[in-house]
C-alpha cells in the first residue's frame, strides 16, 4: 500500500503544478520562423530540393523520386472519412528550423528551449527518459542519448543523421514493412520524409526506462512527414514513447507519419503514442509492426483532437508464438471525425494478438473503429480477442464499428466484444452527492471508462490525457 | 446548531405523487428513525433530500441551518452538509476508491489543508472499523463489490466526508450480524452533538444496535405517527396494520 500511496501522491504533485497553467497555454504559438522552407505545393523538384538540402546520398533521393511518382498516381482513399478537404497545393512539405542539430541542450535555441519548457520536456527528462529525440518543425534539432547505451550499442538518433551515420543499418529496414506503394500517404511520407527517430537496439540488450520523443508542429499549413523506425533485434528489450500537443491553427494541416517496427526472435517492443492534434489536423499516419518468433509486440495508444484521423496500427505475427497487444483510446471532440483501430495479420501457428480500444464521442464528435483480424491458413491455434468500448457523451455523438474478419484456419479462435454506453444519471448523481460538480462527476466517469488503457500510458501522458479529457469536458457545460 | 428543516414537503416521480406533505426537524445530536411499509415513500425522501434529479419537488421546503437546499443542486447540498448512504450504491467502473474519496474530501472540506498522506492513512483506519480491507483503497468505486461491502463503503464515506446530516436509507439491509455490529459501532462513534441522524429502515433490525431519540411512520407519503423509540418496538410487535387514520 505504501508503493500505491507515494504514487498518488507523485500523481497530485504533478496535477497541482499543471493547475495554474490554462487550456490557451496548450494553444500558445511562439514567434519562429523557418529558415528555409520550401514553399507551397508539392512537385520534382521540390523533392529533389529537400534532398540536396540534407545533403542525402544518391540512393535516398532516388527512393523519394520514386515515393512521388507512386503517391501522384495513387487515388485519394474514398473508403473512410471525407478527405476532400486537404489542400495539397496549399500545404508545405518542408520546413527547416534556424539551428543545427545539437547534442547537447546548451546549444538548443532559446527560444526552441522555451517551446519545450512550455512542454515540460526538461522535467520529464529529469524524471525518466534515457534518451530524447525532440522534432521541432521538420528536423530533429535536438536529441541526446546517454552514453551508457550507447556503449551498448544503441543507435537513436533522428532518421535524418541516422542514413548518414548508419546508411546500411537504414536501408536494411526503411520502408521495409511500410512500403511508398502501402497506400497514398506511405508514399507522400517516402517522397517528403523529414525527422522522425530511428532506434536501434542490438541484440540481447535490455532498455528498462523508456525512450521518448516529443515533437509538435508548429507551423501554419505545414505538413509534417516522420519517419520513425524502431529495431529490436533478437532478444532486445525497448519501449519508445513518442508524444505530441500542437498549437491550434484556423487553416488544415496534414501530418502523415510512418512508423515501422521491426520486433525480432525473442524480443519484447513497445511503442506507445500519445497525440493531441489542433482541430484543423489531417492525421494520417501509417503505422506497423512487424513480429517475428516470440517475440511481443505491444501498442499504447491516446489520440485527441485533429479534424480527422485516421490510424489503424497493425502487426504481422510472423513468426511461431509472436504475439501482439494493442491498446487505444480515442477522444472525438466536437466536429472531429476519429477512424481508428488496429490490424492483426496472424500468419503463424500459435499466435495472438488482443485488441483493446476505447472511444469517447462529444457533441458531434464521431469515433469509428475499424479492425482487420486475418488469420492465415497455417495458423495454427492462433487466437485473437478484440474488445471495442465506445462512451457517447452528447445526444449527437456518433460512434460506429466496422470489424472486418478474414479467418482462413480452422484451428484458430477469435471473439469480439463491444458496447456502447452513455454516461447515466444513477452515476452523476452519486458523484454529486458527494460534492463533485457535474463537470467534475462527469469526467471522472469518462476517465473510469478509460482507466484499464490509461494505466498502460506513462503517468505523465496519462496526467496529460486526463487533463485533456478534463477540459474537453468542461467546455461542455451540461452534460446530456 | 445543526438543524434539517423539512416543510410540507411533496415530491413526484415521473409525474405520480409520492410524498403528501412531510413535516420533521432533525436537530444536531439527535437520532431520527423514519419507518414505514414497502411504498411509504421511505426511499424517495431520502433521494429528494440530496436532489435526485429524477425526483421532482412540487412543494414545500427544506432548510439546512437556515439555507433553503430546496432548489439547490446534489452537489450544492453535499456542501452544506447533507449525506445520503445509498440503498442500493451504483458501481462506477474504473473511478478509484482513493481518488473518489480525496475529490469528494476536497470539494467538501476545502479549508482542510490535510496532506495525501495523511488522509489515505485516516481511509485506512476507518477501513479496518467498517472491516474492508486495505486493498480496496486501489478497487473501483462499489465495482465487484458484494451487498454487504456496498453498505460498509457508504458508511466508510460517512466518517471521512464528515457531514452535518446523515441519511441512512436501509442500511442495515444485506449486512450479517458481524458487519451490522461494526457499521452501527462506526455510526455511533460518529455520532456527536454536530450531526443529525436520520435512520432510514423498514425494519427496526438496526434499531437495535442504535437508539433512536425520535422515530417517525411514514405511510402512503405523510408522516403519521411521531413517537420514541417505544413506537419503533411496538412497529416490531404488531407490524404497520394497526396504524389507521
Amino acid at each position: 500500500m505504501e508503493v500505491e500511496l507515494s504514487k498518488e501522491e507523485e500523481i497530485e504533485r504533478l496535477v497541482e503544478s499543471l493547475k495554474d497553467s490554462k487550456s490557451s497555454d496548450w494553444e500558445f504559438h511562439d514567434k519562429y520562423n523557418p529558415i528555409y522552407s520550401t514553399g507551397k505545393g508539392l512537385n520534382k523538384s521540390v523533392v529533389e530540393e529537400i534532398s540536396e538540402i540534407k545533403k542525402e546520398p544518391d540512393w535516398m533521393r532516388r527512393m523519394r523520386l520514386k515515393a512521388l511518382e507512386i503517391f501522384q498516381s495513387k487515388p485519394m482513399p474514398t473508403w473512410g472519412p471525407d478527405l476532400s478537404g486537404i489542400d495539397w497545393e496549399n500545404t508545405t512539405y518542408y520546413n527547416r528550423p534556424d539551428e543545427r542539430k545539437s547534442q547537447n541542450w546548451d546549444d538548443v535555441p532559446d527560444q526552441i528551449k522555451d517551446t519545450f519548457q512550455k512542454l515540460g520536456i526538461p522535467e520529464m527528462e529529469q524524471k525518466y527518459l534515457a534518451g530524447s529525440v525532440a522534432q521541432y518543425e521538420s528536423e530533429g534539432v535536438y536529441h541526446s542519448l546517454k552514453k551508457v547505451w550507447e556503449d551498448k550499442g544503441v543507435v537513436f538518433m533522428d532518421l535524418d543523421s541516422a542514413v548518414k551515420n548508419h546508411p546500411d543499418l537504414v536501408k536494411d529496414y526503411f520502408c521495409k514493412a511500410v512500403p511508398f506503394t502501402d497506400n497514398k500517404f506511405a508514399a507522400l511520407n517516402g517522397a517528403v520524409w523529414s525527422g522522425g527517430s530511428f532506434l536501434y537496439v542490438p541484440k540481447g540488450v535490455h532498455i528498462d526506462m523508456p525512450l521518448q520523443t516529443y515533437f509538435r508542429m508548429n507551423n501554419e499549413s505545414t505538413g509534417q512527414f516522420e519517419h520513425t523506425i524502431v529495431v529490436g533485434d533478437e532478444g532486445s528489450k525497448v519501449h519508445y514513447i513518442e508524444g505530441c500537443t500542437a498549437p491550434r491553427w484556423d487553416k488544415d494541416s496534414l501530418h502523415s507519419a510512418i512508423v515501422e517496427i521491426y520486433a525480432q526472435r525473442d524480443s519484447d517492443v513497445r511503442y506507445t503514442s500519445v497525440q493531441n492534434w489542433s482541430k484543423s489536423v489531417y492525421n494520417m499516419p501509417t503505422k506497423r509492426a512487424w513480429v517475428d518468433e516470440r517475440a511481443k509486440m505491444e501498442w499504447v495508444g491516446g489520440s485527441l483532437g485533429s479534424k480527422i484521423t485516421m490510424i489503424y496500427p497493425s502487426s504481422y505475427l510472423r513468426g511461431p508464438y509472436a504475439s501482439t497487444s494493442n491498446l487505444n483510446i480515442s477522444l472525438a471532440g466536437a466536429g472531429t471525425v476519429k477512424d481508428t483501430g488496429a490490424k492483426a495479420i496472424h500468419m503463424a501457428p500459435h499466435t495472438t494478438s488482443k485488441i483493446i480500444a476505447k472511444s469517447i464521442s462529444i457533441e458531434d464528435g464521431k469515433a469509428i473503429y475499424r479492425g482487420l483480424l486475418r488469420m492465415n491458413k497455417g495458423a495454427v491455434d492462433s487466437r485473437s480477442k478484440v474488445q471495442c468500448d465506445a462512451l457517447l457523451i452528447n445526444d449527437d455523438s456518433q460512434s460506429l464499428t466496422f470489424p472486418h474478419d478474414e479467418i482462413y484456419e480452422p484451428t484458430a479462435t477469435f471473439s469480439h466484444e463491444a458496447s456502447v454506453g452513455k454516461i447515466g444519471t444513477e452515476e452523476l448523481t452519486y458523484l454529486r452527492s458527494r460534492g463533485l460538480s457535474e463537470d467534475e462527476a462527469s469526467s471522472m466517469i469518462v476517465l473510469g471508462f478509460l482507466d484499464d488503457v490509461m494505466k498502460e500510458i506513462p503517468m505523465e501522458f496519462a496526467i496529460e490525457m486526463n487533463r485533456l479529457v478534463k477540459l474537453e469536458m468542461n467546455k461542455l457545460g451540461a452534460v446530456g | 446548531m445543526v438543524e434539517l428543516k423539512i416543510t410540507n414537503l411533496r415530491a413526484s416521480v415521473e409525474g405520480k405523487e409520492i410524498l403528501k406533505g412531510v413535516d420533521f426537524d432533525v436537530k444536531g445530536g439527535e437520532i431520527h428513525a423514519l419507518m414505514g411499509p414497502n411504498g411509504a415513500g421511505k426511499s424517495t425522501l431520502g433521494n429528494v433530500l440530496i436532489g435526485h434529479p429524477n425526483y421532482a419537488i412540487e412543494g414545500g421546503s427544506i432548510m439546512l441551518d437556515g439555507n433553503n437546499l430546496t432548489e439547490k443542486t446534489p452537489e450544492e447540498r453535499a456542501r452544506a452538509g447533507l449525506f445520503l448512504a445509498f440503498q442500493s450504491p451504483i458501481s462506477i467502473p474504473g473511478v478509484k476508491i482513493s481518488s473518489f474519496l480525496r475529490t469528494a474530501y476536497k470539494q467538501l472540506h476545502p479549508e482542510d489543508k490535510v496532506t495525501v498522506t495523511e488522509f489515505f492513512n485516516r481511509v485506512k483506519e476507518h477501513l479496518r472499523f467498517v472491516g474492508l480491507d486495505e486493498s480496496f483503497m486501489s478497487r473501483s468505486v462499489n465495482d465487484g463489490f458484494s451487498g454487504g461491502e456496498r453498505k460498509r463503503f457508504e458508511i466508510l464515506q460517512m466518517a471521512i466526508l464528515k457531514p452535518k446530516i446523515v441519511v441512512l436509507d436501509e442500511i442495515d439491509s444485506g449486512l450479517d450480524v458481524d458487519a451490522l455490529r461494526l457499521v452501527a459501532e462506526e455510526i455511533i462513534k460518529y455520532h456527536n452533538s454536530e450531526v443529525g441522524f436520520l435512520i432510514i429502515t423498514h425494519y427496526q433490525r438496526i434499531l437495535r444496535n442504535i437508539d433512536p431519540d425520535f422515530v417517525h411512520i411514514l405511510m402512503n407519503g405523510k408522516i403519521v405517527r411521531n413517537g420514541d423509540k417505544s413506537l419503533a418496538l411496538k412497529i416490531e410487535e404488531e407490524g404497520y396494520d394497526w396504524i389507521k387514520e
